[in-house]
């Protein structure tokens, strides 16, 4: 079974038709990439995973959205949990003006996980994960702004695993980086798959075919395709999706 | 406690208060206008007071913060006006721009009170020019003088520099791209920020209270030399001093009815110029 | 020609820019000259010196010991002066001045003052009555008010006879106490209301209220003055059984409301600045919106709404009109139910009546100085403050 299953997902913000009628699976622990021009409605359907989009006021959702099978917008659902459940990372790397080890502890504190202790080791385990505490584990108390774009932004990956979510969704998390962090990023997905499903969004059509399992090509609202990586890049089922691969346009 | 139990709660709490303070900001507003209304009267806005203060009008006192709102305009408007264009068009980020803006703010933030002594010391005294409306209107245009600056220098930031440098190329000066340029299309925001100016002054009492302000004086001014009544003044007067301040009560509550009506007028129609401008500026 | 008038307008322009600074020194100036002669004059009253015996070591008695003394409460020399054991024994030359003609009269004070070792003697400052030069007298010319005595005295009696009392210590503490009450009381109000404007009221809403609270941010305080005075002074009166209503809490309520309108205003423009990048990292990790809001927002905020705290009290502290009007303007120690007096409305309600140039009028331009000092010192604090705000971030 899919952990992630979306049906017939209509959504508008105000008047603006923003998805259209979007189905798809996602399997456990699977990296996904969804791919598109800008404005084509990829980053909106991510937020609609963990309900991001309920921040933005007069919108419009129309079909189901499943995670481990129970519909997410059913009513009585807690958002809190939910996205508890389901981790995020941004475009642009956004840690709290807060210590190193006071960004990454925050999930748990909010969510009232574990003691002192637990919450230490829980903040070291989370680092590791993402590769980033050889390099901060001398400086915990120093301010998040201290380190550089790509440190942030692998700072943003570590906080959200801390909180142990099942599926960890990426909005460009590499858009703002520069080409070396970028690697460290792709090589820190590629590490983190056996154990979490990942679902990230990218404008950067290499990157989606260096890290993913399966793909996604959405236009204008739709999702226009959605098949194997390798298959999707060597041999695209719609013409769309060939034009778009080869650069013709977007 | 469960987090979902203290977010319920702390929201109501915030709900509460948010419409607690609305409330008791419009309680006042409501209680001044439920007790005034009935004292309003042309009689009341066109004579002046008689019988000690206790029958007749406060046609003096409005004529008298007219009198103060023109004088302090005439004094703070155009000094103001040109030191914001010296801060933003001439000198823009440098030290001295700074400087002076920090100075704008520092005179800001003095309490009337001490305008109020320094007219008196200054202009009542040192100049010998008595308590007139001159004084006055001096001691008010420098109480009000940061304002100007503040919401001209707003009003001049918000026009877009490729308007200036739009007229620069086409060979304009600098004096002429701020005459042509700037200045009309940043004076909408200018006036806003006069008229605000013109509610704060009209509201004073503390500067006028050795400068300008006469307890009573039914007549009306001849010169710049003479005393007035004002309005806040006389607000003052009629609830705190005079010989019988029960019966004094509805003339106060009158007074007080005009004073805000004054005040909210001028400060409404600001806020509607600037809307309606800022509307049309954002659809060209 | 273009170009030299071009010039010439500028250094107008120039001159004007200016304006603010030269009005600073101004009110500086002003201030300190009105004010300064308050330290070179005399303790007593105008018109009047005090004398007393050659050998009374005594150099310098402050206007509170006279008081004691001319009262009675002080009646040994060895209570105001060391290593002068000696009963003190009052005197006024108006005693003797019925019986004695004018030449007489300075002989006989001279005798007197010289006659008696613990005299302390009130006498009339004319050239002929004063026994100047006179064996066995000293003159108390130099007796000035101290400084020290002026802002830690704790009496404020501008007309006593025949010292009168500038005590500044109840002024500053009143003033001190009314708008910090005012302080407490509003910052958590206005915040709570800020947080309600900007995280949890509808937009509709928002933008019905917020114009509103700013509309009335423009009220003039003479009216809050008013409202207090005919509608809490009895309330707090009845509610707390006092013998008057007009106490230092009336005039930190007023002052709360009247600063609450400024700090929503400023508290809710703070918080929505946060980023919303901060807020979706909060709600993302799975925190409630309370927990986002006291945990990232406020925190986000902080500066900017301490900044308004800040200026709030600043505004308090200088308000006039509302003091005057509805704290009962009792110039002692403050306490929170009872009458208090604060400087601005010492200022206002003295100012009026006293003699242009006296020692009364100095003393309440030195007053002025003072308040002007302090408002200085916060503004530039509140400065600091948000200046910290902008070199937050990334």
């Amino acid at each position: 079974m899919d952990i992630i299953e979306a049906k017939n997902i209509d959504f508008y913000y105000s008047d603006f038709h923003a998805l259209k009628n979007v189905s798809l699976g996602i399997a456990k622990n699977s990296v996904t990439a969804f791919i598109g021009p800008s404005g084509c409605g990829k980053s909106t359907f991510l937020r609609l995973l963990n309900r991001m989009n309920d921040l933005i006021p007069d919108t419009k959702l129309a079909g189901k959205c499943l995670v481990n099978g129970e519909d997410i917008y059913a009513k009585g659902v807690d958002v809190d949990t939910l996205r508890k459940k389901i981790g995020m990372v941004f475009q642009k790397p956004n840690p709290f003006p807060k210590t190193i080890f006071e960004n990454i502890a925050y999930g748990l504190r909010v969510n009232r996980m574990g003691n002192k202790e637990f919450i230490r080791n829980r903040v070291e385990e989370s680092l590791k994960a993402a590769a980033l505490w050889d390099e901060v584990k001398d400086k915990m108390n120093r301010s998040a702004y201290d380190l550089s774009g790509g440190q942030q932004q692998r700072l943003c990956i570590a906080r959200a695993l801390a909180v142990k979510p099942d599926i960890l969704l990426m909005d460009e998390p590499a858009s703002a980086l520069d080409p070396i962090s970028t690697a460290k990023i792709e090589d820190l997905i590629f590490d983190l798959k056996t154990q979490y499903t990942i679902v990230i969004v990218t404008h950067n059509m290499q990157q989606a075919a260096r890290v993913s399992d399966s793909t996604g090509f959405f236009m204008l609202g739709e999702l226009i395709e959605f098949s194997d990586t390798k298959k999707m890049f060597l041999n695209p089922a719609k013409e769309q999706t060939q034009n778009y691969i080869t650069g013709r346009f977007g | 406690m469960n987090r979902k139990l203290s977010q319920k709660i702390a929201f109501w709490i915030f709900r509460i208060l948010g419409w607690a303070v609305v409330g008791i900001l419009l309680w006042i507003l409501g209680f001044i206008v439920y007790n005034g209304i009935g004292v309003i009267s042309l009689e009341f806005i066109f004579d002046s007071p008689r019988n000690g203060m206790l029958e007749g009008g406060i046609f003096p006192a409005i004529v008298g913060t007219f009198c103060l709102i023109i004088g302090s305009m005439i004094v703070a408007f155009p000094l103001g006006v040109m030191s914001a264009i010296y801060t933003n068009e001439y000198v823009r980020d440098g030290k001295i721009s700074r400087f002076i803006r920090m100075m704008t703010n520092n005179l800001g933030s003095i309490p009337s009170i001490v305008f109020g002594l320094f007219g008196m010391a200054l202009f009542v005294r040192a100049m010998s020019w008595g308590d007139s409306i001159i004084a006055g209107s001096f001691t008010l245009g420098l109480l009000v003088l940061p304002l100007v600056i503040r919401t001209t220098e707003e009003a001049l930031r918000m026009v877009p520099d490729a308007l200036r440098t739009g007229s620069y190329a086409l060979g304009a000066s600098k004096l002429q791209t701020i005459r042509y340029v700037v200045l009309p299309t940043a004076f909408p925001n200018i006036v806003t920020g006069l008229i605000l100016s013109v509610g704060r002054v009209s509201g004073e009492t503390a500067p006028i209270l050795f400068t300008v302000a006469a307890f009573f004086l039914p007549r009306l001014p001849s010169s710049v030399f003479d005393q007035v009544m004002a309005l806040p003044y006389h607000l003052y007067v009629l609830s705190t001093s005079g010989s019988n301040l029960e019966a004094q009560r509805p003339m106060a509550y009158g007074t007080a009815l005009v004073l805000i009506t004054l005040v909210l007028i001028i400060n409404f129609t600001a806020s509607l110029i600037r809307k309606y401008f800022s509307k049309k500026h954002g659809a060209v | 020609m273009k170009k030299i008038i071009e010039k010439a307008i500028e250094k107008i322009f120039a001159f004007s820019g200016m304006v603010t600074t030269v009005t600073i020194l101004l009110i500086i100036a002003f201030l300190f000259k009105e004010g300064a002669g308050l330290f070179n004059s005399p303790v007593v009253e105008k018109g009047y010196v005090l004398c007393v015996n050659a050998n009374n070591p005594v150099e310098h008695i402050s206007s509170a010991d006279i008081k004691k003394i001319f009262n009675s409460v002080i009646e040994d020399w060895s209570e105001v002066t060391s290593g002068f054991d000696e009963k003190i024994e009052l005197f006024y030359d108006e005693k003797i001045l019925n019986n004695y003609g004018k030449d007489e009269w300075r002989a006989k004070i001279g005798e007197k003052i010289a006659s008696t070792p613990g005299i302390i003697a009130l006498v009339h400052d004319y050239e002929k009555s004063l026994p100047k030069n006179f064996e066995g007298v000293k003159i108390l010319e130099e007796n000035t008010i101290l400084p020290k005595d002026f802002f830690l005295g704790f009496e404020w009696l501008p007309t006593s006879k025949p010292a009168p009392q500038f005590g500044v210590m109840p002024l500053i503490l009143g003033t001190l106490l009314v708008s910090f009450v005012a302080i407490l009381l509003a910052t958590p109000l206005g915040i709570g209301v800020a947080i309600y404007l900007s995280e949890l009221a509808q937009s509709r809403v928002r933008d019905i209220l917020k114009p509103t609270i700013e509309l009335l941010a423009g009220i003039p305080s003479v009216v809050y003055g008013f409202f207090g005075l005919v509608v809490l002074v009895p309330i707090i009166q009845k509610t707390f059984n006092l013998n008057v209503g007009e106490t230092a809490l009336t005039g930190s309520i007023i002052l709360a409301i009247m600063a609450l309108p400024t700090i929503i205003t400023v508290a809710e423009d703070a918080m929505r600045s946060t980023p919303r990048a901060m807020r979706e990292a909060s709600l993302a990790l799975g925190a409630t919106h309370w927990q986002t809001i006291y945990k990232v927002v406020i925190p986000y905020a902080a500066s900017g709404i301490s900044a308004a705290v800040v200026l709030g009290i600043g505004r308090a502290i200088g308000e006039t009109m509302v003091a005057l009007m509805v704290t009962g303007n009792a110039a002692r120690l403050p306490k929170l139910f009872e009458p208090v007096r604060t400087i601005p409305a010492t200022i206002a309600a003295e100012l009026g009546e006293a003699p242009g140039g006296g020692v009364h009028y100095q003393a309440l331009f030195v007053l002025g100085c003072a308040l002007f000092l302090i408002t200085m010192a916060i503004s530039i604090t509140a400065e600091l403050i948000s200046k910290r705000q902008h070199n937050k971030g990334l």
